[in-house]
């Protein structure tokens, strides 16, 4: 069908705290797009919430910039969350 | 059984169109539907069963019947002749369903408003699918207007057979377990006035159809749908999965 861009579709399960794109389909617009997700993506319970996104909104990162990207955090053990105690008033956060 | 008889049979014409849809998402979205009605048929079919005693099962009651005892509407037996019939088929029908199921809910019989509890939600939804796309194919180009109109102009004669009350239909309210299908019309007249009007169809006038589905007299689409939907029964008797 001429016109009909894709969508991507990203669902937050029952007990999930965020979307997970879970893929893509054809629609003309975004009610269309929202109800073929619900047709094609919640069949088998998937979950409780849709976000439908034209693809093209969506920006993605180029996979051969990923060295200058993302490795120069690998030897940054002080960025993580690790070395603090939780008091135990805290524990349950 | 009419209201058993008219969810098996249209979800086995939408079942026919699974991997035949004009696109992957419609494909789904219609065999979900088959799949809903096909649920609210083996409900039914399971009460029945039990009212019937002996033998009676879901699978007999759907499979094992001559073409006379079915009760379903001329209306859900229209073969799908192109996208927009299948539409305008699933839109009357859910025009009328929705409300059905509606008075059904507040049936004395506790299985038949337990049944309509739940497909209700399964009926809107399919309303909203099928008046969504009316509107978009009848307010859409010259060629989808066009078919809409054709699909529009045979097929809404054969919506009056809904609401021709019959003597068990009658009994049925009077007892408050069936619906009052006065009622149901009304609001089936203004759904369809309100949206076709917004996809610029018209409806036709004319004279209706002289069907009598309900009595068990079927058109000639039944003789092939049952050829189909019985074979696997009848040749292997009792088989499972």
């Amino acid at each position: 069908m001429k016109g009909n861009p894709i969508w991507e579709v990203f669902i937050r399960s029952k007990n999930g705290l965020e979307h997970r794109h879970v893929g893509s389909l054809h629609a003309a617009d975004a009610t269309m797009a929202m109800e073929n997700a619900r047709d094609v993506y919640t069949r088998r319970e998937e979950g409780i919430s849709i976000w439908v996104v034209e693809s093209k909104f969506i920006t993605a990162s180029n996979p051969s910039e990923n060295g200058e990207l993302f490795e120069p955090a690998k030897d940054k053990a002080y960025r993580h969350p690790t070395f603090y105690n939780l008091p135990n008033e805290l524990k349950h956060i | 059984m009419i209201l058993g008889d008219n969810s098996l049979l249209l979800g086995h014409r939408l079942s026919e169109l699974c991997g035949h849809g004009p696109s992957l998402e419609t494909d789904i979205a219609l065999t979900n539907i088959s799949l809903d009605l096909f649920g609210q048929v083996r409900s039914y079919f399971q009460y029945a069963a039990k009212i019937k005693g002996g033998e009676a099962s879901e699978d007999t009651i759907a499979f094992l019947r001559t073409d006379r005892d079915y009760r379903h509407t001329w209306l859900v037996e229209r073969p799908n002749t192109d996208f927009a019939h299948v539409i305008v088929r699933q839109f009357f029908f859910d025009a009328f369903h929705l409300p059905l199921l509606e008075q059904l809910e507040k049936s004395k019989d506790e299985t038949i408003a337990a049944i309509a509890a739940k497909s209700i939600k399964e009926s809107r939804y399919h309303l909203r699918f099928s008046s969504t796309w009316c509107k978009r194919l009848g307010d859409g180009t010259a060629e989808s207007h066009q078919r809409m109109q054709e699909a529009v102009n045979e097929l809404y004669p054969f919506t009056h057979e809904l609401f021709q009350i019959t003597d068990t239909e009658k009994e049925m309210h009077e007892q408050g377990i069936g619906a009052d299908i006065q009622k149901i019309k009304s609001i089936f007249d203004q759904t369809l006035a309100s949206v076709l009007a917004a996809a610029t169809l018209e409806i036709p006038t004319g004279p209706a159809r002289k069907t009598d589905g309900k009595k068990g007299i079927h058109s000639e689409q039944l003789g092939y749908i049952l050829a189909e939907l019985q074979y696997m029964q009848r040749t292997y008797p009792q088989q499972t999965w």
